[in-house]
């Protein structure tokens, strides 16, 4: 059962993950959990080794595109650039990220920084440097690791949880089979919670940030962290110390995000960055459903759709399907109305209603 | 001592027992000392980790799978691969007749069959099941050299499916008879099961030659492996039965063929009717023999047909550069020179069975089930080293026993496995499983050093033998990026291959005179109190 925070004004006690977990295992005089994260980190890379040849989807000329455009262009035109159909659509963060890794890739390919990306397909150096780019990547998972590691006997982390992260199949899969970059960024995450577990709220705060700032995916986590934050960091201190961590915190993140979005607001492309960032065009579908809500919705447009054809009224099928990954602009709905472009049209002056 | 490193241990399954009880009652106070507990220490419920090792190693296994076959896309010959789609094409449109002759149909220069029968009969089956979904792959005539990812994929799973079938039970039965009975050794042995499940499983030239390189080693070491998990667990006629078939799969595991003899014959030898004995183990070898040989009996002409494939000693005493003993000293004294075939063949036949028979005669002498685990390893060596014909894969059939003695011998079993992946290592390179061999080499180092296992028991060696030993290794390191990297001079086309092999040959002369005099030794030894009797 997680820990309740107390409602003295006393400090919080920082946040406890462990306590979800069941009780370890018996102990005995094995070797330390740090030793034993990295041996099953070494046994991973050499499964991710293996899995160089495997298939590779889209994602992975998504991703040589990313490296080519960062490294051949200048930061003005990385998100106005349209040389390929897979235009960039992570925050400035991961840009950044791309042009590390376009680094040391002219030394294994040239054709790796051409833009636009020949249509050949690509070779197996390629193929190898960008696998290999997610695998060291992932170093930053296991530091990250590493630290809870650390602290794992004092808080009765057992040592299979961090194996799991480490072995984690549904991040192999995708990671190195499908081809992302989300090992690095669960590093990052984890990092912050690290830092929240210490009660360093501050760095946990600035790190979250960062992450926001790499893949804005995560801003599904942000209404927790606000709120834990709040009240964990600036609450329960009495008014003006509170208003003052409020404004140490804000400052943080606005510094963070002040490194990543400031030349873009410089060069006045926050409308296009942010077209990009959030395509609802695209539908609320992705190629791919998601379990989730709207899957209900669509079948109930479906249904109905059917139901009121049989009763003779005249529906039109639509052109748009719901499984198209590119951003586009007809709606994909028969009957129920196109939900979210119409609450969000006041963001998105572009879609048509 | 051993055993410091276990809280406690659980006797291993006798099956009717119940699991052990290992776990501390969940609602019980957290233990402060956390420590990091990997899947195979003990006090593991023993059928769980036996399955998620065997899984492991299947995962391996077909991700290896993954990497390119033998001869992948080199027209017009191929390779391995090649060659077994070629066979199933052969046996499954042919009359078995016609399988060794030389038709129209069946052109023997093309990859014609040179394995027993056994290996005609799982090449058919397995021509079946690729022809109920791809036809077109083992169709008569116009397959030859089909490449497609349908039919890689078909193929693949033949040789996983053969190893789920016969290597991976075989495995098995062998680690549960080893516990079981005992090997030599007193009860401090039996924690280490799942280790050793590891290391037998977790063979990586087995797992780079089937899987990668693509051929069926698993089927006729599977059917060995049964047989010697038979000896152990004292059923001598399944053993002999199995260990026929093994014969009938693949010639080469004739290797083994002293070690089985001189056991048994010494166990027959020692009970009340030898003959008796003798006659019902020859019984069920001749049956087997004859099973498998049917459609081949009807006429002397047929029998020798089929034999004349099976041993080509017009290809020379030895091919390419393997790290046996003709090749390697072939530097210095040129035996294909100087020599006729004839009587080459009869000095490699004196030469290997010299090397042998001290083992077989210590089994005919005094049998035992570690002394055979021991004289496994040395017969098949010695054929390795001194047999006419012999391939650098031939190194996977010492290796074998090397595996199954990795509790008694960790450290010449890490050893000898890397020095026998490194003998592979040009052909490696020519099938471009470079990736595939980092990677596997890699997991056979993680898990033989793995935190809580086995490997820092047995001999213990001194600082100055480690010394000596580091400098092959270094030089063999060295040589890996030099193969690959640098050009051989245009006079010694095949430098590196040479070298390879002499720093290889070194190192299992070293071995093999060391497993041979550990064999001896087992006679002056006393027996440990409380072992069972093996007879």
């Amino acid at each position: 059962r997680p820990q309740r925070a107390q409602t003295t004004p006393h400090p919080v006690r920082p946040l406890q993950i462990s306590n979800w977990t069941t009780a370890p295992m018996a102990a005995t005089s094995s070797p330390s959990t740090a030793a034993a994260a990295m041996w099953a980190f070494a046994a991973a890379a050499c499964v991710k080794l293996l899995l160089v040849p495997t298939y590779r989807s889209t994602d992975f000329d998504v991703h040589r595109y990313w490296l080519a455009l960062t490294h051949a262009l200048p930061a003005r035109q990385w998100y106005t650039d349209a040389s390929s159909e897979w235009t960039l659509d992570y925050p400035p963060f991961f840009a950044y990220f791309s042009r590390l890794l376009s680094l040391p890739a002219p030394f294994v390919d040239a054709s790796l920084v051409d833009i636009p990306v020949p249509a050949a397909p690509p070779s197996s150096a390629y193929i190898l440097y960008l696998r290999l780019t997610v695998a060291f990547s992932d170093l930053l998972l296991l530091a990250s690791i590493l630290l809870l590691a650390r602290d794992a006997r004092r808080r009765q982390r057992p040592f299979l949880a961090l194996l799991l992260v480490l072995w984690s199949p549904a991040l192999l899969i995708v990671d190195h089979i499908h081809f992302q970059y989300n090992g690095f960024l669960m590093g990052l995450l984890l990092l912050s919670l690290h830092f929240l577990e210490q009660g360093k709220d501050l760095a946990g705060g600035v790190v979250f940030a960062a992450l926001l700032c790499s893949k804005h995916l995560f801003l599904v986590a942000a209404p927790v962290y606000f709120v834990y934050l709040f009240r964990h960091y600036c609450c329960g201190r009495g008014l003006a110390r509170g208003l003052g961590r409020l404004v140490l915190m804000g400052a943080g993140v606005v510094a963070v995000f002040a490194m990543a979005f400031a030349p873009f607001v410089y060069y006045g492309q926050m409308q296009q960055l942010l077209s990009r960032l959030f395509p609802f065009g695209r539908g609320l579908f992705h190629a791919y459903w998601a379990p989730n809500f709207w899957v209900f919705y669509i079948v109930l447009d479906k249904i109905l759709a059917f139901l009121l054809r049989r009763l003779g009224f005249s529906i039109e099928i639509p052109e748009a399907s719901f499984t198209r990954g590119l951003v586009g602009d007809s709606s994909p709905f028969s009957v129920l109305p196109k939900v979210l472009s119409r609450l969000l049209s006041p963001f998105y002056p572009r879609e048509e209603c | 001592p051993p055993g410091t490193n276990q809280v406690r241990h659980q006797d291993l399954p006798e099956a009717k027992s119940p699991m052990a009880k290992p776990k501390k009652s969940r609602n019980s106070a957290p233990d402060p000392s956390v420590a990091a507990r990997l899947p195979w220490q003990p006090s593991a419920p023993p059928l769980a980790t036996a399955l998620l090792i065997s899984f492991a190693a299947l995962l391996l296994r077909a991700l290896v799978s993954v990497g390119p076959y033998s001869g992948q896309g080199a027209a017009p010959k191929f390779g391995d691969y090649e060659a077994q789609r070629h066979w199933m094409e052969l046996t499954l449109h042919l009359p078995s007749s016609d399988w060794y002759r030389n038709t129209s149909d069946n052109d023997l220069a093309h990859w014609g069959l040179d394995y027993p029968p056994l290996s005609a009969y799982q090449s058919r089956l397995h021509a079946h099941l690729i022809n109920a979904s791809l036809p077109d792959a083992v169709a008569l005539r116009s397959s030859r050299g089909f490449e497609s990812q349908e039919s890689k994929l078909l193929m693949r799973w033949t040789v996983l499916s053969s190893d789920l079938i016969l290597f991976f039970p075989a495995a098995l039965w062998f680690v549960w008879a080893y516990m079981k009975d005992g090997v030599g050794g007193s009860g401090e042995r039996r924690e280490g099961w799942t280790w050793l499940l590891a290391m037998v499983l977790l063979n990586p030239c087995l797992v780079l030659i089937d899987h990668g390189h693509f051929q069926y080693n698993c089927i006729s070491l599977g059917l060995t492996l049964g047989a010697i998990a038979g000896i152990l667990s004292r059923n001598e006629l399944v053993a002999a039965a199995l260990f026929s078939l093994a014969i009938n799969h693949k010639q080469m595991s004739m290797y083994f063929a002293p070690a089985f003899f001189g056991h048994l014959l010494g166990k027959c030898l020692k009970r009340k009717y030898p003959i008796v004995e003798i006659m019902k183990l020859g019984f069920v070898v001749l049956g087997t023999f004859a099973l498998v040989w049917w459609p081949y009996l009807h006429s002397y002409e047929a029998a020798m047909q089929v034999i004349s494939r099976l041993a080509p000693f017009e290809r020379g005493i030895y091919e390419d550069y393997v790290a046996n003993f003709w090749c390697t000293t072939s530097v210095l004294i040129k035996w294909k020179r100087l020599y006729a075939i004839k009587p080459l063949k009869l000095m490699s036949l004196s030469a290997t069975i010299l090397a042998f028979l001290p083992s077989f005669i210590q089994q005919v002498k005094s049998p035992s089930n570690l002394g055979f685990l021991y004289s496994l390893l040395n017969s098949s060596f010695s054929f390795y080293l001194f047999s006419y014909q012999v391939h650098e894969k031939s190194i996977l059939l010492p290796l074998l026993p090397a595996s199954l003695l990795a509790l008694h011998e960790p450290h010449l079993h890490g050893w000898f496995t890397y020095y026998a992946l490194f003998s592979m290592y040009p052909l490696i390179c020519r099938d471009q499983l470079l990736l595939q061999y980092i990677s596997v080499l890699g997991l056979f180092v993680l898990i033989y050093y793995s935190p809580g296992g086995n490997y820092g028991k047995g001999m213990k060696i001194s600082s100055g033998t480690m010394a000596v030993l580091s400098l092959p290794l270094l030089c063999s390191i060295l040589l890996h990026t030099v193969y690959l990297q640098i050009e051989p001079p245009k006079r010694y086309p095949f430098l590196f291959d040479a070298l390879i092999m002499f720093i290889c040959f070194s190192q299992f002369i070293i071995l093999t005179l060391y497993t041979n005099y550990k064999q001896w030794m087992l006679d002056f030894h006393p027996r440990p109190v409380g072992s069972k009797k093996d007879l």
